[in-house]
């Protein structure tokens, strides 16, 4: 359910315009909730990364359609998702690359993106059809966690 | 969006300072000068990204290619990096196991040589 105040950016599938959604969706975790520089900067990447591929779907797909970027701040969360039009990927069967120390891994310079984000974010869900993808990534205000950086 | 990409030598080093943001609409610019670079020769190379702002899985990638183009060649690629959020990066996805990464060129000139 999208909210209300949620704020809605389209942007052209082209790559210059992903800096665009990092600004904005930063500046919007900066200015709404009580996130630390770090976790925005860490949203950022995983922005970043949904917005990329994204636009490689609909570039893939050879449409001008626009990437939809929905951003609001919730009581203790912040939520961002990310959809597009394009063919859709099964996230649970991603190809599988060589361990990094495995001088094979260096064939491979993509595959960085979705383990970055599983990483960057507190939640994310991508829901994948043959109609496109949507990315949702949720970043938990900090005042959860407890003394340790510990989330309860 | 600028990215900064200046050239210099430095005890028989190449040194690439890159300055900007990183991203899947700048690293064709950063994949491009790197693979010029070896071409000319260039087969030790230090890639300083103090400058950087922000770097994703795309600038990673053209790292990660360098690499493999400069060990064909028995090149070496080394980096530069005191900026923890650019450092996440590379802990998250097990690359600081594969990059020589320094606090200074000064430093990284030094380990190599």
């Amino acid at each position: 359910m999208i909210d209300e105040r949620a704020v809605q950016l389209e942007i052209p599938a082209g790559a210059e315009f992903v800096a665009l959604a990092r600004l904005v969706v930063s500046a919007m975790a900066s200015a709404e909730t009580q996130l630390s520089d770090d976790r925005v900067d860490d949203l950022k990447i995983a922005v970043s990364e949904a917005c990329t591929n994204a636009i490689e779907a609909h570039d893939a797909l050879e449409t001008d359609e626009r990437v939809l970027v929905q951003c609001w701040a919730d009581d203790d969360h912040l939520e961002v998702r990310i959809e597009d039009r394009g063919t859709g990927f099964d996230v649970s069967n991603l190809p599988e690359h060589p361990p990094v120390t495995d001088p094979e891994r260096l064939k491979f310079e993509r595959g960085l993106g979705i383990p970055l984000i599983r990483a960057l974010v507190d939640e994310v869900e991508f829901a994948s059809s043959g109609e496109g993808t949507a990315v949702r990534l949720v970043m938990r205000h900090d005042e959860e966690l407890d003394g340790n950086g510990l989330r309860p | 969006m600028d990215l900064g990409l200046d050239v210099s030598e430095r005890n028989g080093y190449t040194v690439l300072a890159v300055r900007g943001e990183v991203d899947v609409y700048t690293a064709p610019r950063f994949r491009e000068r790197l693979i010029e670079l070896v071409s000319e020769g260039k087969h030790r190379i230090i890639i300083d990204l103090e400058g950087v702002d922000f770097l994703d899985s795309t600038g990673l990638g053209v790292l990660v290619g360098g690499l493999k183009r400069l060990r064909s060649h028995d090149g070496d690629l080394l980096l530069v990096c005191t900026q923890s959020r650019i450092l996440k990066v590379f802990e998250i996805t097990g690359l600081t196991k594969v990059f020589s990464i320094y606090d200074s060129v000064d430093d990284a000139v030094g380990a190599a040589s």
